[in-house]
């Protein structure tokens, strides 16, 4: 038995050494890669011990890339912050409609109202391209195309159900009857909802803003189509640079580094409520 | 909408406010609905219209003639073919990847915590970065996986750039990207099933297989079967992947639907059978997302109690 218990965690051990390898290999060799110089990356087989350097990343921040046959402008910065202000904007403004909306739909049975609900939802399994590509031509025609408003406005197809639907289940959570005292008190609807509601929802509220941030971050379709390249995104503008030419393969790793590190990072500090955002408040962690 | 009074008659304004309160609240919301919903009829309209950008004007309604095309083009099937081979292989092979991680990291430990928030790495990776980075890691020259491969005596493996072997590199990336959202799903699906039988079970003396396949399965199927069908809708509509990592080729080898939809509204401007494309992976979809919301209607009043 004793035997048969040890062979068992030996298997339990191998197997999850080859899931953690296969699982944070490809980031681990990307890290590695956007420090070495293109002699290095291009050296086969791999060398163990490279020789590290932060000329990919001086490179990117620059925005100038010194090739041998001359000056490569790189506007990676910009796309970064494309990135920034895209995912920012977008979840703010998430918040502002989301979030009143959560609250109605927590405290209120009304007519229409799981009907308006269950139509933002359907949106996060809709085939984007299907609201896309009309969008593209009705752009034009209202002078949405190529603009943040424009993106932030579809950006709302996936933040806008993730926050409703989160901080719902974190308005019904919360007892009414705190709310229902404080009106008693002879308080408005607007302060009982601004000072009791929302601070008890407030982790809810964070969790969502900051999954959507990672969401809208990650979102790759919505700028391809609509976007052209000064208000491209880091993921639409990372591909933009592996088809460019002259541009050096560790200053892509840097370049997909940059671009996973702010949602890497987020996701490490909001880990306790991913599970929830993930499915969209169905489960808990 | 009937419920509000147009009109209020002169009563004191308070009994008035939180009849309209949940309207005015969600107002905004509303509007953003409809804001969308307007490009989606539009898309039902045109996939019903012959209208191609280089031709404005042959442009007319012609019922389901798009339709029509559509279903009697072999490419067309080989579209339905490839999305059906890439969703069930990676829903598949994410299922039983992530329920076999999940279990490994059941018991919570130190260890097993670390290692389910490093697994969720991936998942975080916007899916068409993480198509760069194996792209870089499969590149013939200096591609570390191509280099371990060659080690064990294969050197002619072209990953995405071959047309037999394009599906499995585009389905092992979908898996690198995914396992790690059924992983954590079902993880927490397996630390929330009570306790009690598994204890009645250790005291009897049962065997581990007969537990997972009669209590631990059983128990776990509704998460099981929201995970698949979260898995299933997002996977059926790839995008990102298979366009970051090789736009559709080789060949037609990866046109899923949207990647068809995509090259056809752009490359060949037919705005028509783009749209007719996309309604037929929106009915699939929506098919889908009912039985879907249904499932996922339970596990929420579950996680959050009846309201």
């Amino acid at each position: 038995m004793a035997q048969a218990d040890m062979l068992w965690r030996g298997l339990r051990g191998v197997a999850l050494t080859l899931v953690v390898v296969f699982f944070l290999f490809p980031i681990f060799w990307i890290v590695l890669m956007s420090f070495e110089t293109n002699e290095t990356v291009l050296q086969v087989p791999p060398t163990l011990t490279p020789h590290l350097t932060l000329q990919n990343y001086v490179a990117l921040l620059s925005g100038k890339l010194n090739t041998a046959t001359g000056i490569i402008n790189i506007t990676f910065l910009h796309n970064l912050w494309n990135s920034v202000l895209l995912s920012t904007c977008s979840v703010l403004v998430a918040l502002i409609l989301g979030v009143p909306a959560a609250y109605a739909f927590a405290r209120f049975r009304f007519r229409g109202g799981e009907d308006i609900a269950f139509t933002l939802l359907s949106f996060r399994f809709a085939p984007p391209l299907l609201v896309l590509l009309p969008l593209t031509l009705y752009f034009q025609d209202i002078g949405l195309s190529n603009t943040y408003v424009g993106l932030i406005w579809i950006y709302q197809l996936i933040c806008l159900p993730l926050i409703l639907w989160i901080v719902r289940g974190y308005f019904e959570d919360a007892s009414p009857d705190i709310e229902y005292a404080y009106r008693v008190d002879g308080h408005s609807w607007w302060k009982a909802f601004t000072k009791i509601a929302i601070p008890l929802a407030g982790p809810g509220i964070a969790a969502a803003a900051l999954l959507s941030f990672i969401f809208a971050w990650n979102n790759f379709v919505f700028a391809l189509v609509l976007a052209s390249a000064d208000k491209q995104p880091v993921t639409v503008g990372a591909l933009a640079f592996v088809t460019a030419s002259g541009i050096q393969y560790g200053i892509i790793a840097a370049a997909i580094v940059l671009s996973i590190l702010p949602t890497l990072a987020l996701a490490l500090y909001a880990q306790r409520w991913l599970v929830e955002g993930l499915s969209l408040g169905a489960v808990k962690g | 909408m009937s419920e509000i009074p147009v009109t209020p008659p002169p009563l004191p304004r308070r009994p008035i406010l939180p009849r309209a309160l949940p309207y005015l609240l969600s107002l905004p919301a509303l509007l953003v609905c409809i804001g969308i919903l307007i490009p989606f009829v539009t898309a039902v309209w045109y996939s019903l219209e012959r209208y191609n950008l280089s031709m404005p004007y042959m442009r007319s309604f012609i019922w389901f003639r798009n339709y029509i095309s559509l279903f009697t083009d072999p490419d067309f099937w080989n579209t339905i073919q490839v999305s059906l081979i890439y969703t069930i292989s990676t829903v598949v092979l994410e299922l039983l990847l992530g329920l076999g991680i999940a279990l490994l990291l059941r018991e919570r430990s130190r260890l097993n915590n670390i290692i389910s928030i490093a697994l969720l790495m991936p998942l975080m990776t916007a899916p068409a970065i993480a198509a760069l980075m194996w792209k870089l890691m499969t590149n013939p020259g200096f591609g570390v996986l191509s280099w371990l491969i060659s080690l064990v005596g294969v050197t002619d493996f072209k990953w995405a750039s071959s047309p037999h072997t394009a599906m499995f590199t585009v389905v092992l990336v979908d898996i690198w990207v995914y396992t790690p959202f059924m992983m954590i799903l079902l993880l927490a699906g397996l630390r929330s099933l009570p306790q009690q039988p598994f204890e009645a079970a250790k005291l009897d003396g049962v065997n581990a297989g007969f537990v997972f396949l009669r209590i631990t399965l059983p128990m776990l199927t509704p998460f099981l079967f929201t995970a698949v069908l979260f898995r299933t809708l997002d996977s059926i509509q790839q995008f990102d992947i298979i366009y970051a990592m090789t736009q559709g080729g080789p060949g037609n080898s990866l046109l899923v639907f949207q990647v068809r939809a995509y090259l056809e509204f752009f490359s060949y401007t037919n705005v028509g059978r783009s749209a007719a494309i996309l309604m037929v992976l929106w009915a699939i979809t929506y098919v889908l997302s009912q039985v879907f919301v249904r499932q996922w209607m339970k596990l929420r009043e579950r996680a959050h109690g009846a309201s």
